[in-house]
C-alpha cells in the first residue's frame, strides 16, 4: 500500500514548530537599511505639498523619496486581468501616491534608514499637506450619479461592467410562479495572514542584479510584474519566497511597497527592509468581499428554479489590485448556479472604485459570495414558498455525472451532490434536528439550522482558458523531479505552498511512484533563479496543477529508471517487477536492483544504453484539460439568544467532495482552518469604514478574527468523486471550507430567527444586529 | 508599530521607584505587566521619554487576609487572583472575574494594580471592585492614602492617582456571608474586554432587598456604581415586576459609549438584561 491517501503527518511541521522556519523578519543582511512608509490618513485628498526636509535631517536616515523621485525612473503598478468585454476601465497605481491620495493608508512617501527606530521617528516628521476631498465608501453608493470620482476620467466610478447571460430569461421569468428578489450585501472582511506583508530588496551594480525576497505566493508573477514597474529586465530579478506564514490570497498581488523597496535598494545600492506592522497590514493590505448583489429568482411554487436575473456591484477599492477585475467577474458570477440545474442565467457585474483600500483574493475570490447570495437566495425562497430548505436544494440539485455543461458555459468535471447531501443529512439526522427545533421553540428558545450545498472551481487551470477571460498569465504548472546519485530526491515545483503541506503531499505522491521514502525527498520552490517558470499556489491548485506536475515528472523519472534496469539486469522491461523501490527480474528474482542504485548509474553515466543522456529527473510542464469543482454538503445548527442576540454553535458538519484525497489529515485541517476562515468572516470579522473613509476596525482592538473558544466542534466527512481531469483524481480543498462555512453559519443563524419573520439579515452577524433585528421584527408585527 | 525612544528603570525597591517617580513626574510612565501600556506605546498613542518598570518589586506581589480584609499587592498578577485559594474560599465572584480576563498569556502577565490604575471602562475588575466597596492604597514620597474605588475612575485612562503616586495594594472588605454576588460580562470578541460587564450584590431578608449594590462597565466613560437603582429596590419585596420595571432605567440619562460593533441602544439593553439575570439569579428564582 502506497503512503498517497495515508494521514501522513505534515513533514514542515517540525521546523516550523521549533521555531526553524525561515521567515522573512528573519533575513538580516550586511548594510540593511529599513523602510517605513507615510501613509494617507486621509481616504480622499488633493497632496498640496510635502515637506520632507525635517525627516532627511533626523539622525540616522538615509533618504526619503516622494512620488516625485520617482518620476520618469518607474513605472505604475498594472493591473493582471483584463476583462474582456467590460469596458475595464484604464487605471494603474502609483507607487507613492501622485497628487491625490485616494484611501487612508495609501503610502505617500517613504523614509529610508540605517535602523527602524530611526525610519519610524522619521517618517513622523514628514509633513504632508493634504485638501481634503469627499470620499465614498461603499460601491452602490459610488456608482450614484455625483458621488465623489475616486479617478476623474472614470464615471460614475464604474472600472468594468461585465454581462454573463445564458438560456431563455425571459421565458424562465415569465413562467415562474414567483419571482423572489433580495438584495444582499455580504460585508468586507480581510484574509489577515499570521505572518504581515514584508520585503528585502538587494541590488548588485556589478552584475546589475536585483535579488528581492517577499512574502509571496507567487514568486514568478512578482519578477514579471516587478521587471514591468522597475524597467529591469527579467532575468535580472531574482524573486526569492522565505517562509511565508499564510496568505490566503493576501500574498496573491504584486504590492507597490515592495516595488518601492526594490526602487529604493537599486538607488542607494544597499539591501532595504521593509516589514508592515499589523496596523499597515489592515490599512494597505487587500481586503476581500464587500459584493452588494441585486437578485431575482424565478421560481415554481413547488420549489423548482427557473431562471436567476440580477447584478453585483463589487467593491475594488481605490485601485485595482493584480487580479481584482477578476475576482467580481470570472471567479463570481459563472459559478453562480452553483450546484442547481438552472437553465436561464443573466447577470451583470460591476467593478466599482471607492476610496477604501483595494480588495482582492480573499480564500475563495468571488465564489464565497457566488455561495453565499446563492444560498442564500434559496432559503429566502423556501421561506417564502413555505417549503423546507432542504427539500427545495434537492428539487435543485444537478443529478450526477461527469462533464456537466452550465447556462454559464463551464463544465463541471465529476459530480455527485446528492451523495454528499444525503451523507450530511443523515449524519447531522435532519429530520431529528428540525423536530428538536419545533421543541424547543415551544419553550421560546431559538435553534437555526443552516444547511448548504456548495461547489468551487479549483485547480487554475487551463491557459486557454484563463487568458479567454482576460488574465494575464497561463495557469499551467511545472515540476521537476530530480533523482540525486544517492538515490535522494529533490522536486522542483512552480507552485508555492505557504502553509498547504505540499512539502508532504508531493513527497508522497513522488515516494509511491519512485518507491523511494518520503524522508528522502525534498521540495524546492519560490525562487526564480532556481525553479523553472510556474505560477504559484492560490485557487487551490497546489494539488490538482502542482501535484498533477509532479506526478507527471516522476512518472517520466519512472519511466528512465525502469528502462535502465532492464539495461542493467540485461533483460526487458516486461520482465521487470518493481517492488518497494527495487525492480526485480521476473524470471530470475535473484536479479535486481535498487531505484537509488539506478540513480547513481544514471548519474555517473558509466554503463548507459547507445543514445540515452546521463542523470535521472525529468521536467514536466502541465496545463490541464480543465478546471476542478470540489463539492459537498454542509450543516450548521446555532442557538440564538433572543434577548441579547448572542449566537451559540451547537454543531458544524462538513461532507466534502474534493476528489481523491491524498492525506487525510491535511485534508481535515485545510477544511478545518477554511471553516473557521468562513465562520471569521460571517460572525466576528469586519473591516468597516466610517462615510468619510476612515477605518474603524484597523487593529487585533477591533477586528475579531475568531479564536479556538469562538468556534464550535467541527466533524468532517468525505464522499470520493474523482475528478476526471487529472490522473490522481484530486480537485483542491483550500477554499471550500471557507467558501461553505460563511453562508451556511449566516443560513443557520437566520433560520433562528425564522419565527420573528425575518427572511434576510446582512453580514457580520454580530450580537447587536441579530438583537436589532429582532426588536425592527417584533415592531413590524413579526412574533415569535 | 515600534515605541518611540525612550530611558528604562528597573527599580529594585519601592522606595526606589518612588523617587524615580518624583524625580521625573509627568516625564515618566510606569510600567507593570505591561498588557496595556506596551501596545498603546508600540501604537504610539502613547509616550514617555521615562519608564519605570516596576515588574521586580516583588513586595507588592501577594495576596493574604489581614483585619477582616482581602489584601492585594498592586503587582500580583490576574492569574494569581483566579488561582488563589483564599480569594476564591472568601469572594469567589473575584476569582471568577480574574478568570473571565482575556486570554491565560494576558492573566500570567497582566496586573491587578496595572489593571486598577489604567482605568479602561471596559475592564473587568472596576464594576465587582466597586460592588466589593474596595479601597486602593496609594504610595508617594509624600506618605500614603487610601482611596475609595468609587473615587478612582475618572474618565477613560484617567484616575485620581497623583502624578507621584504608586498604586501598591487593593482592599477588599471580606463580604457578609448573606451577601450574594455576581458577575456578569459581554466579551469583545477581537479582546475578550467589556463592550458591557455587570457586578451585582444582594442581600436578601426572606424576599425583601437588605442591601443592593449594582455596577456597569463598558456603558460610559469610567465604570459606575448605579445608585439610583440600588435606592430603588432597598427595603422592596422583590419580584419579576420590580426588577423589570427597575431596570428600565439603567443607562437612561448616560452618555453611553456607541461604536459600530455595539451601539448605546445595545449597550443599555445589554446591561438591563446582564442586571436582570444577575438579581434572579442570585435571589434564587
Ligand atoms: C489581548 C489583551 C486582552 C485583554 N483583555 C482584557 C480583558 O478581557 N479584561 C480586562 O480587564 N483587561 C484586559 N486586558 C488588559 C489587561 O488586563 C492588562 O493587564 C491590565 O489592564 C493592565 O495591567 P498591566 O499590569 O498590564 O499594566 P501596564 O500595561 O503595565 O500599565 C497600565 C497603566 O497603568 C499604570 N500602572 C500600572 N501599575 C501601576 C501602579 N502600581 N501604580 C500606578 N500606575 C500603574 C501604567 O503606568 C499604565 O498607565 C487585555 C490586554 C490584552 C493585551
Amino acid at each position: 500500500m502506497g503512503v498517497v491517501g495515508q494521514p501522513v503527518k505534515r513533514k514542515e511541521d517540525r521546523r516550523l514548530i521549533t521555531g526553524y522556519g525561515e521567515f522573512l523578519e528573519d533575513i538580516k543582511l550586511p548594510g540593511m537599511l529599513y523602510a517605513v512608509f507615510v501613509r494617507s490618513p486621509l481616504a480622499h485628498g488633493k497632496i498640496v505639498s510635502i515637506d520632507t526636509s525635517e525627516a532627511e535631517n533626523y539622525p540616522g536616515v538615509v533618504a526619503v523619496f516622494t512620488a516625485k523621485d520617482l518620476e520618469g525612473k518607474v513605472n505604475d503598478n498594472p493591473v493582471a486581468w483584463i476583462v474582456p468585454d467590460s469596458n475595464q476601465a484604464d487605471v494603474k497605481r502609483p507607487l507613492l501616491a501622485r497628487d491625490k491620495v485616494r484611501f487612508m493608508g495609501e503610502p505617500v512617501a517613504v523614509v529610508i534608514a540605517e535602523s527602524r527606530q530611526a525610519a519610524y521617528d522619521a517618517a513622523e516628521l514628514v509633513y504632508v499637506d493634504y485638501e481634503d476631498l469627499p470620499a465614498v465608501v461603499q460601491a452602490d453608493e459610488a456608482v450614484k450619479d455625483g458621488a465623489p470620482l475616486v479617478h476623474e476620467h472614470v464615471p460614475n466610478n464604474i472600472a468594468l461592467k461585465w454581462h454573463v447571460k445564458g438560456g431563455d430569461v425571459e421565458k424562465a421569468f415569465s413562467e415562474a410562479d414567483r419571482i423572489i428578489k433580495q438584495r444582499i450585501h455580504i460585508h468586507r472582511a480581510a484574509p489577515v495572514p499570521l505572518e504581515p506583508r514584508g520585503a528585502v530588496a538587494k541590488y548588485n551594480p556589478g552584475k546589475d542584479k536585483l535579488t528581492v525576497w517577499v512574502t509571496t505566493q507567487n514568486a514568478h508573477i512578482h519578477r514579471f510584474l516587478l521587471s514591468v514597474i522597475l524597467n529591469e529586465p527579467e532575468h535580472k530579478i531574482r524573486v526569492i519566497t522565505p517562509d511565508v506564514g499564510g496568505g490566503f490570497g493576501a500574498k496573491i498581488p504584486v504590492y507597490i511597497e515592495e516595488a518601492v523597496v526594490s526602487f529604493a535598494a537599486m538607488q542607494l545600492k544597499r539591501p532595504v527592509k521593509w516589514v508592515e506592522t499589523r496596523s499597515e497590514h489592515f490599512v494597505s493590505s487587500i481586503h476581500g468581499r464587500d459584493f452588494i448583489g441585486e437578485l431575482e429568482f424565478a421560481v415554481k411554487n413547488d420549489g423548482k428554479i427557473l431562471g436567476i436575473r440580477g447584478k453585483n456591484y463589487g467593491n475594488l477599492g481605490a485601485y485595482y489590485s493584480t487580479i481584482s477585475p477578476g475576482c467580481v467577474t470570472v471567479l463570481h458570477g459563472l459559478i453562480l448556479p452553483g450546484t442547481y440545474d438552472i437553465q436561464a442565467f443573466d447577470y451583470e457585474m460591476y467593478g466599482v472604485f471607492t476610496n477604501t483600500a483595494p480588495t482582492d483574493a480573499d480564500r475563495g475570490a468571488g465564489r464565497p459570495e457566488a455561495l453565499f447570495f446563492l444560498e442564500r437566495m434559496v432559503d429566502i425562497i423556501a421561506q417564502e414558498l413555505g417549503l423546507d430548505p432542504v427539500e427545495v436544494r434537492k428539487k435543485n440539485l444537478l443529478p450526477p455525472g461527469e462533464n456537466i455543461k452550465t447556462v454559464t458555459g463551464l463544465v463541471y468535471d465529476s459530480a455527485d451532490y446528492q451523495k454528499a447531501m444525503n451523507k450530511a443529512l443523515e449524519i447531522a439526522d435532519y429530520e431529528g434536528l428540525r423536530k428538536q427545533q419545533e421543541e424547543l421553540r415551544k419553550e421560546c428558545r431559538y435553534i437555526g439550522i443552516g444547511v448548504v450545498s456548495h461547489i468551487d472551481i479549483c485547480g487554475f487551470a487551463p491557459s486557454k482558458v484563463v487568458g479567454a477571460v482576460g488574465l494575464q498569465a497561463g495557469q499551467w504548472e511545472s515540476a521537476i523531479v530530480r533523482v540525486h546519485p544517492t538515490g535522494k530526491v529533490t522536486i522542483v515545483s512552480g507552485a508555492s505552498p505557504h502553509g498547504q503541506g505540499s512539502d508532504t503531499t508531493y513527497s508522497q505522491i513522488v515516494s509511491d511512484i519512485l518507491g523511494i521514502p518520503i524522508e528522502d525527498i525534498e521540495l524546492v520552490y519560490g525562487d526564480t533563479d532556481a525553479v523553472q517558470m510556474g505560477w504559484g499556489t492560490y485557487g487551490s491548485r497546489g494539488a490538482a496543477t502542482g501535484g498533477t506536475a509532479v506526478a507527471k515528472a516522476a512518472k517520466k523519472v519512472f519511466e528512465k529508471a525502469k528502462m535502465l534496469a532492464a539495461h542493467f539486469l540485461e533483460t526487458e522491461e516486461e520482465n521487470l517487477e518493481f517492488k518497494d523501490g527495487v525492480f526485480i527480474r521476473k524470471d530470475n528474482p535473484e536479479k535486481k536492483i535498487t531505484i537509488q542504485d539506478v540513480a547513481l548509474q544514471a548519474n555517473v553515466a558509466w554503463n548507459l544504453p547507445e543514445g540515452v543522456e546521463p542523470g535521472l529527473e525529468a521536467e514536466v510542464f502541465y496545463d490541464p484539460s480543465n478546471f476542478t469543482y470540489p463539492f459537498g454538503t454542509h450543516i450548521c445548527v446555532v442557538e440564538v439568544d433572543p434577548e441579547t442576540g448572542q449566537v451559540d454553535f451547537l454543531k458544524y458538519l462538513a461532507v466534502d467532495d474534493a476528489g481523491n484525497i491524498l492525506n487525510p489529515l491535511l485534508a481535515d485541517g485545510q477544511v478545518q482552518g477554511g471553516i473557521v476562515h468562513g465562520i471569521g468572516h460571517s460572525m466576528y470579522e469586519a473591516i468597516v469604514y466610517s462615510e468619510d473613509g476612515q477605518l474603524l476596525t484597523g487593529s487585533f482592538n477591533e477586528y475579531a478574527l475568531p479564536k479556538a473558544h469562538l468556534v464550535p466542534h467541527i466533524e468532517n466527512h468525505y464522499t470520493i468523486t474523482p475528478s476526471n481531469v487529472n490522473e490522481l483524481g484530486v480537485k483542491g480543498i483550500g477554499e471550500a471550507g471557507a467558501i461553505a462555512a460563511q453562508v451556511c453559519v449566516a443560513n443557520a443563524i437566520i433560520d433562528a430567527l425564522k419565527p420573528f419573520g425575518i427572511k434576510h439579515l446582512d453580514s457580520p452577524y454580530t450580537p447587536a444586529r441579530i438583537w436589532k433585528a429582532i426588536q425592527e421584527a417584533k415592531q413590524n408585527g413579526g412574533n415569535a | 508599530m515600534i515605541p518611540a525612544t525612550f530611558e528604562c528603570y528597573r527599580p529594585k525597591t519601592v522606595d526606589e521607584a518612588l523617587s524615580l517617580i518624583s524625580q521625573y513626574k509627568d516625564e515618566a510612565k510606569v510600567l507593570a505587566g505591561g498588557q496595556s501600556l506596551i501596545p498603546m506605546m508600540k501604537l504610539r498613542f502613547a509616550r514617555y521619554p521615562v519608564i519605570i518598570d516596576i515588574g521586580g518589586l516583588d513586595e507588592l506581589r501577594f495576596i493574604k487576609e489581614e483585619d477582616g480584609k482581602i489584601k492585594i499587592g498592586a503587582l500580583t498578577k490576574h492569574r494569581e487572583v483566579e488561582k488563589s485559594e483564599l480569594i476564591s474560599s472568601k469572594i469567589p465572584v473575584l476569582s471568577y472575574c480574574a478568570s473571565e480576563i482575556a486570554d491565560i498569556q494576558v492573566r500570567n502577565m497582566g496586573t491587578i494594580g496595572g489593571s486598577l490604575a489604567h482605568a479602561d471602562p471596559s475592564a473587568d475588575f472596576p464594576p465587582v471592585m466597586l460592588v466589593l466597596e474596595a479601597d486602593v492604597v496609594a504610595k508617594s514620597q509624600n506618605g500614603e492614602r487610601t482611596i475609595s474605588v468609587k473615587d478612582l475612575f475618572v474618565s477613560v485612562f484617567e484616575t485620581s492617582l497623583k502624578e507621584d503616586e504608586l498604586l501598591t495594594e487593593v482592599q477588599i472588605p471580606i463580604p457578609d456571608n448573606n451577601m450574594k454576588f455576581g458577575y456578569k460580562k459581554f466579551p469583545h470578541p477581537a479582546t475578550g474586554f467589556a463592550v458591557v460587564n455587570c457586578a451585582v450584590g444582594l442581600k436578601m431578608n426572606g424576599n425583601t432587598v437588605e442591601d443592593i449594590r449594582v455596577a456597569f462597565g463598558g456603558m460610559t466613560t469610567s465604570p459606575y456604581r448605579d445608585y439610583e437603582l440600588e435606592e430603588k429596590l432597598k427595603g422592596k419585596e422583590l419580584n419579576d415586576s420590580l426588577i423589570e420595571e427597575v431596570s428600565d432605567s439603567i443607562g437612561e440619562g448616560k452618555d453611553i459609549i456607541s461604536d459600530y460593533y455595539a451601539d448605546a441602544d445595545y449597550r443599555k439593553h445589554v446591561a438591563k438584561t446582564f442586571f436582570k439575570r444577575l438579581a434572579n439569579e442570585l435571589r434564587g428564582s
